[in-house]
């Protein structure tokens, strides 16, 4: 053991834990009857049908294959793939959450390089920022009149603040050196913002826009479960009102693993813009 | 004063004390600095010489007073005027060679790419960085490394004047000692006007052609302009050897122990403030009293002591 390096045993036991997991579950899960062991009267009232209770791993993974083979198909309103659901709920967070960056990101910056903008607009955010997100959804279902609008402009609202704070706070910590350096090399405003500003508050920007993008895709869950119709908030709703806990299980990991991608990208981007002082 | 290539005319820096009042740093002071000159500034911590030099720069404005550089006040940062700063104030993010690129392609923006990359590489040689050193970042630099790339940075756009803020006050003694001589090797081939802020006596002595001695604060004053009457080039083995090396030193020894605090504190009211000139010259008080200066046989008294 001693000759693995700390990453190989971590594979090692992640990997046990995973198969450990799944046949614990699968052990617990009562076997169904077949329906040839079946008395008369059990098959009268219907205990042949199969009971809704939560599904072994087994049938999650063939589940899983089964959806993951085929993810763009579109057989109407209530049976689309679920490459299509995810399609949809990503359209709706990034379109959201790239809205919220063009406003939140120059906001922040005007608010980090003048005191009298932070002090000013700090009441506003102080009250908007605690209000959950889905609140808004009435008011955005009255006013927008359409409710895909309605659900990216949750996921702008939800996205916006992590993002304003950590611009405003990135751009008012900038070394007053760094900023010298500029004056001392005769660069404009706007010079100054680009080459000097933005790379120095760059991580904790990155680092506000990656906590923006976690809790848009937490938001987007919950936001297509109240609007309907497409996406896979919508869609875990729609499995479990059809009493499909196979398919609710299969999406939910869906949404783990894809929130997992965005994270993980957005960690990416966050290493290319670090620096060590 | 007549005017020289920089003048200060007449500087008064206050600052809001904490209960309210005033305190001021310095009065009245002027002084001026010949085209070409090297001119350290000595004085103790706190006694406003960084204050002074920020002024110069045009990063701060003083309460009072003007600062004219080629007859034209200063107003506001120039590219005019570089600075390196004590804590070499490279941006972490950009490499030791976009560091200085940076610097040049904002002084000639109608340069082409190649051109201000080379001008750079050159810059940064004569400071001793070349190879791979200069593609990396100042966190993956020595202190005195991070150092040169300030110097290269500031050299590389030619400024008119260029001030140096404690340069090498966190470096230590053998890495100062390497930079200090590149500083004049690069110094000696641009005739460049220099104005730099030290607390090392031996550093001001192998660097300047005259010493501004500052008394302590608050109410500081460039009390004295000390020549030093040691040829060039100067060698620091060599020039502690020279007659005069021991009688400035000790003149400079003699006014941050005793003089400065015995100085500070006096309020001048509203006449401007000129440092003495002090010229000590072992050589030409051995040759007779050929000097007209009448003033050298006066001060020499403090120092011999
Ligand atoms: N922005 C400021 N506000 C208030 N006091 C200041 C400010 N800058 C400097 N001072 C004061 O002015 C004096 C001179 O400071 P400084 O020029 O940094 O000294 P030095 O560089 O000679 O060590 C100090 O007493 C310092 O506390
Ligand atoms: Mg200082």
């Amino acid at each position: 053991m001693d000759r693995l390096s700390i990453n190989q045993r971590a594979v090692i036991l992640s990997f046990v834990l995973l198969i450990g997991g799944l046949l614990v579950w699968e052990a617990s899960i009562p076997a169904q009857k077949a329906a040839s062991e079946l008395t008369e009267y059990e098959r009268l009232t219907g205990g042949g049908a199969p009971k809704a209770g939560v599904p072994p791993p087994s049938q999650v993974i063939e589940k899983a294959w089964q959806e993951l083979s085929n993810p763009f198909y579109d057989a109407g309103p209530n049976d689309k793939g679920i490459g299509i659901q995810i399609a949809y709920s990503l359209y709706r967070v990034l379109s959201g959450y790239f809205l919220a960056a063009l406003v939140a990101i120059p906001i922040g910056f005007l608010i980090g390089m003048s005191p009298v903008a932070y002090k000013a607009l700090n009441p506003f955010i102080q009250v908007l920022r605690p209000i959950s997100p889905l609140a808004w959804m009435p008011l955005a279902l009255f006013i927008i009149q359409d409710s895909n609008a309605s659900a990216i402009f949750v996921i702008f609202i939800c996205s916006i603040w992590p993002m304003l704070i950590n611009t405003a706070f990135g751009v008012a910590g900038v070394r007053s050196d760094w900023v010298n350096v500029a004056r001392t090399h005769e660069l404009g405003p706007i010079k100054t913002a680009l080459t000097v500003i933005l790379p120095a508050a760059a991580p904790t920007i990155v680092t506000g826009m990656r906590i923006s993008i976690g809790i848009a895709w937490l938001v987007i869950v919950a936001a297509e479960m109240l609007v309907g119709g497409t996406g896979i908030g919508y869609y875990v709703w729609n499995e479990w009102n059809n009493l499909d806990l196979t398919s609710v299980i299969f999406s939910i990991l869906m949404i783990g693993v894809v929130g997992m991608a965005l994270d993980a990208a957005f960690g990416r981007l966050q290493r290319a813009v670090a620096y060590v002082e | 004063m007549s005017k020289a290539f920089l003048s200060i005319e007449n500087l008064t820096q206050r600052f809001p004390s904490g209960k309210g009042e005033q305190m001021t740093v310095f009065e009245n002071a002027s002084f001026g600095i010949e085209k070409g000159e090297f001119v350290c500034i000595l004085g103790h911590s706190g006694c406003g010489k960084s204050t002074i030099m920020n002024i110069l720069a045009g990063l701060a404005d003083p309460t009072s007073g003007a600062v004219l550089m080629d007859g034209k006040e200063v107003s506001g940062p120039s590219l005019d005027r570089g600075v390196v700063f004590q804590n070499y104030s490279l941006l972490p993010w950009l490499s030791a060679l976009k560091n200085v690129t940076f610097g040049v392609a904002a002084r000639y923006p109608e340069w082409s790419k190649a051109k201000v990359v080379e001008h750079s590489t050159k810059y940064l040689s004569m400071v001793g960085l070349d190879g791979d050193a200069i593609h990396r970042k100042p966190s993956q630099l020595s202190g005195g490394m991070r150092q040169r790339v300030s110097i290269a940075r500031a050299f590389a756009n030619h400024p008119k004047l260029l001030l140096l803020d404690e340069p090498f006050g966190a470096l230590d003694a053998l890495t100062r000692g390497t930079i200090q001589d590149e500083l004049l090797k690069i110094w000696s081939g641009t005739s460049q006007t220099v104005f730099m802020i030290t607390h090392d006596i031996d550093e001001a002595i192998l660097l300047a052609d005259r010493i501004l001695l500052m008394t302590n604060g608050p109410f500081a004053r460039v009390a004295e302009s000390v020549e030093i009457t040691i040829p060039r080039p100067r060698k620091r083995d060599q020039i502690i050897d020279h007659p005069n090396y021991y009688a400035i030193r000790n003149h400079l020894v003699h006014f941050l122990a005793t003089r400065s605090k015995e100085l500070a504190g006096q309020q001048t009211g509203s006449e401007s403030n000129t440092p003495q000139t002090v010229r000590i010259d072992r050589l030409e008080e051995a040759k007779g009293d050929d000097s007209d200066d009448p003033r050298p046989a006066s001060h020499l008294r403090a120092v011999n002591e």
